[in-house]
Order: C-alpha cells, then structure tokens, then sequence
C-alpha cells in the first residue's frame, strides 16, 4: 500500500479479533488495516490528532474534538477496539458504555452537569445561549427525575438511553 | 520535490467560496429522522447519530477517496506467471526504459538546438517567434508522450485559436498538460514548482504564455485572476488552459472546480481525460511521489494509455451563477469520463474545512432542540 508498514499476517488479524471481542469479521479487520495506514501518513504506527483533522468529513463534525480525545494516538489494536461499539454486533451495552465515555471526559465514572452542559454546547455552538443551555439541560432533567446537582453512571444512562434502540452502526467498506 | 505538506490551518480567505450545499451529499444522520414530540432528556444525551457520522468518517470518507493511488495487485506467483513478470520486468527496465531514455535525450537535444536560437535571434520579430516556440513545445511534448508509448486517442474537434476562450479538464497528474499540449500549444496555469519542473516552467514554457501561481498565499488569487483575464482577452495569446480542480486527483472520481475559470466572461470548453488503469496507473500522488519519480515509473511501463475527449463549448447561461456554471461542467466532463463527483474542495489537502459546516449542523440541531421544548 505504499508507504508504511508489513502485510497482516493472520496472526496478527486473530489477535486483533480477540482484542475488540469478535466486534469485526477477518475481511473488515484487513479493510480497517488499510485504512489505517492510509490515515497514518507519516507511518508512526499510530494516527495523530493532525492526520484525522486532515478528513474533511471528521473536521466538521461537532464532537470531533471530544472523539479526537478518544481515538488520538491508539495503535490499530487499540484503533479497531475503539470502533467495536460501532460494528454490527456491538451490544446495546457496548454502545451506550461508548456514549457514556464520551461524556465523562473526565474518565471517572460521573457525568456531571457540567459535562452535559459542555457536550451540549459542542452540538449547538452559538446557536443558544448559554443561559437557554442551563435552562433546557435544567428542565429536562428534572422531568427525568434528577437535579442539576445529581452526578449521573453508567447505570443512569442505560435506564435513560435504554428504551429507544440506538442506531449506531457504520460500515466497513469491503473490497 | 513533493509538494509542502506544511501544517493544517484554516484558511478562511481561500475556503469563504459560497458553494452548493454539501448537506445534499453527505450522509445527514441528524437532519433526516427529523425528531418530534416534547423534549426529553433522552433526546439531549442521544448523540449517537453525530457519533455515527464521526465514526463513518473515520472508517471510509469521499475525499480521501479521490486521492487513493491503486497498486498494481499482487499476482499469484506460479511456475509459468512468475518468470513471464520478471521477464516483462527485465524488458522494461532493461530495453524498454533505456530506449525511451535516449529517445527523450535525442528529443531534448533536437528541441534545445532549435528553441535556443530561435529565442534569441528572432526577439524582434516576435510573432514569428511565438510561432516557432509554440511548434517546438508541441514537439518535445511528443517526444515526452513517446517516451511512455501513450497511445492517445482524440475524440472531438481540434480547439481552434480563438479569443475569449478558455479549455478546462480534470486533473490526474502534470502528464496531462503534456498530453494536451502536444496537440495543441496551450498556455497553462499552474502550481510553480521548485526544482528542474520550476526551471522548465520559468523558460520554455514561459513562452507560450503560461501562468503561475503559489496555492499558499491567498492574495495571490486576486493577482491571478487578473492575469487570466487579461490573457483571455488578448486576441493572440495562445489558448488558456485551467484544470479547475487546482490539484491532482486520482482519476476515478472529481472534486469541486473553482469558479475562477468560469467567470471570465469566455467560453468554456470542456476536456475530459480519462487513463486506462491496465497499463499504469497515472496518477501522480505529489504526497508520496516527486515528479522525477513519478515520470521515470511512468517510463517503466509497458504504456500510457487515455483517452481525451473535447467536449463541446458552454458558456454562462442568463441567471447563472458562476459556480453554477462551474458544477455544470464539471457535471459534463465526469459524465463523459466516467467520474464520481464529491463535494469537497481539492484544496482541502492542504488546510482544514471552514467552520461554517458545522456551525451548520449545530444550527440545525439547536433549532430542533429549541423547537421540541415548546411542544407539549
């Protein structure tokens, strides 16, 4: 493929298999290889925070800074592992403990007003005041129960996210 | 000599281009389950559609796409197929490229022996200078069309000389400004390049008329602008030739063209160019290749195949924007070479998207959000 590294032996396609829990199938672990050393351009083993900004379609994204976090610098075990919420066999769980994450940049276990307040101002920019923020995040939770001081887990956001099936899939485009 | 690859910045003064809406191309997770009813927190903590779009990027985007060089596949080494390769390998790098090589030496030296004098002896006279210069480029770039063995086939009328004109074509690699020009000596706009390419550039091909510009600095795009309308308009300025895309793409998909060719007040005339992958791939990766090695694989090759087809002429309908225009030839040419269209600017390459597309996203979700909370 150019620049970078050694072929995928099948070894190396088996370990990575274990790693992410059979999330990928061995043709899409191959498929994600070769994305991988695409994205990697300078060939560290690892993609930078530069070499994913450099995807137009990841820079506009308004969480791209707070998934850029999460997938910044993961070697591709890591790298395949981080996208297993979003294969076809990723489990309600798996997907709702990833939005989880997202939230809790932290990383330690509670997502905090605050937190909310801040992912809710990636999503709508300018386009409320923060004052309007503070207000809306405010009102709904209360009309689920909980206050601006509750600090909210893991089992929260499955009670809360639970219901509703979440459509999180993307596919992996097999040559 | 591979292009800068300097850091990523926003350039604002050279994306602020008003284009047609890329929300009609890309995936909208959010906007198409338009969601109704009073608005819970589930709905707020429900990011997982935006998560999916950053995550469908990650895996697969159009525009890394468009710049994805195929490698030859591997063959299945048997007893019979692998000395028939080495022995096409041993023919190529052996007999074929040395042969080439002295044909372009022999090419360069006929070209260089009569382009010198000409230069200088007739310097008063000088549209018969410009004739002969124009005649002797056309040569040496069939000299350089031989040493690949491209085979080209025209389709369509020869471009005439004609005032208020210009001729735009996709871009796959610098090889296709000598493929046009050996038919016809057009004056080119380009990336000046450093190096032998950049020698070149600021001699011979000075000569017939080209321009240049520098992709990093933005106020060069006014100087620019100027100068193509002033060589558009001139009556006998060789005919100008923009390849709007403003930079190299791999020749199975097309990217935005840039208005500046389509608002000149001149006819445009589309030209499609399209390679034919089983003798080589054309395109010309400047982020991984230099120019020199880009030409010598070129060399290598059993041969350079394409095709060129001149479309027919277009011009600026009445309420017609300029980019309207612009996608409206693009259209036109992708179709006739078979081309994906996606909706990024090639200059994306070299510095981040402007803010305006996620202030886009995050307008329309603030609106729902705001919308939802009145509902009952």
């Amino acid at each position: 493929m150019g620049n970078s590294s050694s072929m995928l032996t099948q070894y190396d396609i088996e370990e990575v298999q274990q790693h992410c829990n059979n999330a990928f199938s061995q043709q899409e672990i191959v498929s994600l290889y070769k994305r991988f050393c695409q994205l990697d351009r300078n060939g560290g083993g690892f993609v930078s925070a530069e070499e994913f900004l450099s995807v137009p379609e990841f820079a506009v994204n308004p969480l791209s800074q707070r998934v850029l976090r999460m997938v910044d610098g993961l070697n591709f075990k890591e790298f395949v592992a981080f996208l297993s919420a979003f294969g076809p066999r990723a489990t309600l769980q798996q997907k709702i403990e990833f939005i989880f994450k997202v939230y809790d940049s932290d990383g330690n276990g509670k997502v905090t007003f605050n937190d909310m307040l801040d992912v809710l101002h990636d999503l709508t920019g300018q386009f409320i005041s923060e004052k309007q923020r503070k207000q809306v995040l405010t009102q709904v939770l209360e009309e689920a129960g909980y206050t601006k001081e509750s600090l909210l887990v893991l089992s929260d956001f499955v009670k809360i996210l639970g219901s509703s099936g979440l459509k999180m899939e993307v596919e992996v485009p097999v040559d | 000599m591979s292009s800068s690859e300097g850091k990523l910045k926003p350039s604002s003064s050279e994306l602020d281009l008003d284009r047609p809406n890329i929300e009609d191309y890309l995936p909208s997770g959010a906007s198409i389950h338009e969601p109704h009813g009073k608005l819970r927190l589930r709905d707020l903590l429900d990011i997982s559609p935006i998560l999916t779009e950053a995550a469908g990027a990650i895996v697969d985007d159009s525009f890394t796409r468009c710049f994805k060089s195929n490698p030859p596949e591997p063959w299945n080494w048997n007893v019979y197929l692998f000395p028939l390769w080495c022995s096409g390998v041993v023919f190529r790098y052996l007999i074929l490229f040395p042969v080439r090589a002295i044909v372009l030496t022999i090419g360069w030296m006929i070209f260089l022996s009569c382009f010198i004098p000409v230069h200088f002896l007739l310097k008063g006279n000088d549209s018969l200078r410009k004739k002969w210069e124009r005649v002797l480029v056309e040569l040496i770039c069939s000299f350089f069309v031989a040493s690949w063995t491209g085979v080209v086939k025209y389709h369509g009328p020869r471009p005439s000389m004609r005032p208020k004109q210009v001729f735009v074509a996709n871009h796959t690699s610098m090889i296709d400004f000598i493929i046009l020009e050996q038919m016809t000596a057009f004056a080119v706009i380009m990336q000046k390049h450093p190096g032998w390419v950049g020698l070149l550039q600021s001699t011979i091909l000075e000569s017939v008329g080209c321009i240049w510009f520098n992709r990093s600095e933005a106020k060069d795009r006014e100087i620019v602008t100027k100068k193509l309308r002033e060589h558009s308009q001139g009556a006998d300025n060789n005919p100008l030739l923009i390849f709007p895309e403003g930079t190299c793409v791999n020749n199975q998909y097309s990217v935005m063209f840039k208005k500046g060719a389509f608002e000149l007040g001149c006819t445009v005339c589309p030209v499609a160019i399209k390679y034919n992958k089983i003798f080589v791939d054309a395109f010309w990766n400047s982020r991984k290749q230099s120019f020199t090695m880009h030409l010598l694989q070129l060399m290598t090759s059993w041969a350079v195949v394409c095709d060129v087809w001149y479309l027919e002429p277009q011009n600026l309908r009445p309420g017609e924007t300029a980019i309207e225009f612009a996608e409206r030839v693009r259209d036109i040419i992708s179709v006739r070479a078979g081309l994906k269209k996606v909706p990024w600017d090639g200059y994306l390459k070299y510095s981040r998207p402007s803010p305006k597309h996620r202030e886009r996203k995050q307008q329309s979700f603030a609106e729902s959000v705001l919308r939802r909370l009145e509902e009952k």
